[in-house]
């Protein structure tokens, strides 16, 4: 039993529920919703050290013992990528004081934000499957409200899709839950994994795993990407740029957790078909870079190729390319959310999405220019930022169990990462100044500050490998070896 | 044209205390029966949704000037803040303890459990989502904030 197992998600909900009560204070909820990301953070950073020490720390809520009772468990993986997720949120938090209007931040802007990462943290650290549906559907909330908060035209038609798709895929994951629980008996996530390895996965479980892999593909963009790009160019850069980092990821996490914990035993079958999307993705997701001139959709399809990138450490399912993938999953969300703020503070400057309609932004705004440049090249793994390690890693298991064509693709899916973040460079930051100081639209005072503290958790990603590195590895073989967590839940068999 | 509502009205005034008393059985029953907080808040919210039918809203929030937004967050935090008196009694996050004792006029042996508190939270925060959103959507557009 530990009880501060609790506090990553008991600490955004309690400022969340604060933060109800007055509105309209603004430099108080400003300051509240920091210090309880700071605070997340260090309850994050303390329980890593203590698993580091003592192994798996889980907690039975209510004092119900596992497999009976709802059981959180914090490993080395979740507890990294709450970490992760919480600078991702400073970072945006810290970005919107001086982005949002003052409408939005009256209306509960701050609030929902806490409760969004009560809903990831929650996600990342629940060893229940239902009470990993209930925490998604925590995130999706919040999100539905961030993303329509304002009521702009654009951002009602983004959200009406972005709710259809999730409310149709929570209802199939639902479903797929009760499938489960009728075959197993069972909704402990440890408990399904001693079931599912007793029966040795039969074709209906392995059935049951393929509906799980589109539901969470569809919450990932895993393939089912069609509702990303536009969903996330609607709403202020700071929610974009806070939903580009999280979201997807939290469904690219779920997948990681079925298929290393509960669903290995066919990799023949559930592992190809995820090699297969992966690849699709990345495919899809690289000409869709390439194609736009639009700056949001640009910077949306690479969290498309991204995510097909990511996943193919579960595909080839061998411990070198899933810590490549774990490391590579760490800096994308941190990079990703950096490209999105970036580019936020570009189309605030000029007032246009449109490439062609920008250029020579390097005159007057040098340190956005380079931060750009240089984000984008962590972005493609530029080797020492923080994508290489990541991607070095991955390639490295495409090839030692013969996954070459993905290994392929994943190096060609680069080079269009590289080419459409550079047609934004060079469109937006080369050429002739046609903007004067006076006809910019906003100014940069202010958001400069976050992307900057991104861009350091960057390049301590990508300098600090060797300090960074164990712990992922620690995390990728926890993932190899389902017994060490089934151990920590249910105890010694 | 004006409405006739006296005979609603009237019955109104006498049926939203037996709701409310239902409510309060309800919210009783929760711990061994069907009930609870949820079912409970629910209910109370059903009474008030029922005055503000009979009568309008200007009236109803004239009796009743209460922030549905704020019992709202107050309920969460009622709720959380029992979980968390777990920290102190080192004990899981959400377990509950019993109280066990006489009442002298009824003649019983009464048994209250923690979760009472957790489910006043969850009730309060029933009543005032449920509450904020009807109050929203009847209201026209600009009325307010």
């Amino acid at each position: 039993m530990n009880n501060i197992v609790i506090l990553p998600i008991v600490i955004p909900f309690l400022t969340g529920a604060l933060l109800v009560l007055f509105p309209k204070y603004v430099m108080i909820q400003r300051l509240l919703s920091v210090l309880s990301f700071l605070a997340v953070m260090g309850t994050a950073v303390h329980l890593l050290q203590q698993v580091g020490g003592e192994g798996i720390q889980i907690l039975n809520l209510g004092g119900w013992e596992a497999p009976f009772g709802i059981v959180l468990v914090a490993d080395t993986f979740s507890l990294l990528l709450v970490i992760t997720s919480c600078i991702v949120a400073l970072g945006c938090l810290i970005y919107s004081f001086q982005s949002i209007e003052w409408e939005r931040e009256r209306f509960y802007y701050y609030a929902f934000i806490q409760f969004l990462i009560t809903g990831v943290n929650g996600s990342f650290l629940t060893g229940d499957i239902f009470n990993l549906f209930v925490f998604f559907e925590v995130m999706l909330l919040a999100s539905y409200v961030l993303l329509s908060l304002g009521g702009l035209k654009k951002q009602l038609r983004a959200g009406i899709m972005y709710v259809l798709i999730n409310i149709v895929s929570s209802m199939l994951f639902i479903v797929a839950v009760a499938y489960l629980y009728a075959v197993t008996g069972t909704l402990n996530m440890a408990h399904l994994s001693v079931r599912v390895a007793e029966a040795g996965q039969p074709d209906l479980l392995t059935a049951i795993a393929l509906l799980f892999l589109v539901i969470f593909a569809v919450k990932s963009a895993l393939l089912f990407f069609y509702w990303l790009p536009e969903s996330y160019s609607a709403p202020p850069t700071a929610i974009s740029a806070l939903f580009a980092g999280l979201l997807t990821k939290v469904g690219v996490y779920a997948i990681f957790r079925m298929f290393t914990l509960i669903f290995y035993h066919e990799p023949g079958i559930t592992h190809s078909v995820i090699a297969w999307m992966a690849g699709l993705t990345m495919i899809l997701g690289s000409i869709g870079a390439v194609a736009y001139g639009n700056i949001q959709k640009v910077l949306a399809y690479n969290i498309v190729i991204a995510i097909g990138f990511i996943v193919i450490g579960i595909a080839v399912f061998q411990e070198a390319a899933l810590t490549g993938a774990i490391y590579y999953l760490i800096h994308d969300m941190v990079v990703k959310t950096l490209l999105f703020l970036l580019g936020g503070a570009m189309v605030g400057l000029v007032g246009t999405y449109q490439l062609k309609e920008m250029s020579g932004m390097i005159r007057n705004h040098p340190y956005l220019g380079w931060m750009f440049f240089i984000a984008s090249f962590a972005l493609v793994g530029v080797p020492p930022l923080s994508g290489f390690f990541g991607k070095l890693l991955v390639l490295q298991g495409t090839l030692e169990t013969q996954f070459y064509v993905l290994g392929v693709i994943g190096l060609l899916s680069s080079l269009a990462v590289l080419y459409s973040t550079m047609k934004i460079f060079m469109n937006g930051f080369w050429g002739e100044n046609q903007l004067s100081k006076e006809d910019e639209k906003t100014s940069t005072h202010g958001l400069l500050l976050p992307c900057t503290l991104l861009i350091c958790v960057s390049l301590f990603l990508g300098i600090g490998v060797e300090w960074v590195n164990p712990y992922v590895a620690a995390a990728a073989s926890d993932l190899m070896n389902p017994a060490v967590y089934i151990e920590a839940v249910l105890g010694p068999a | 044209m004006k409405i006739n509502d006296v005979i609603l009205q009237t019955v109104t005034k006498i049926v939203t205390f037996i709701i409310l008393t239902f409510a309060i059985y309800l919210f009783f029953a929760g711990h061994h029966n069907p009930g609870g907080g949820f079912i409970g808040g629910l209910v109370i919210s059903s009474a008030l949704i029922l005055m503000l039918l009979a009568f309008d809203i200007e009236t109803v929030t004239q009796t009743l000037p209460i922030n549905y937004k704020v019992i709202t967050g107050l309920g969460v935090l009622v709720s959380l803040f029992t979980g968390m008196a777990s920290f102190v009694f080192h004990v899981p996050f959400l377990s509950q303890a019993h109280l066990h004792f006489y009442m002298p006029i009824v003649n019983e042996e009464i048994n209250i459990a923690t979760t009472i508190i957790f489910e006043i939270g969850v009730a309060m925060a029933v009543v005032g989502t449920t509450m904020t959103v009807i109050v929203s959507i009847s209201r026209n557009k600009g009325d307010e904030e």
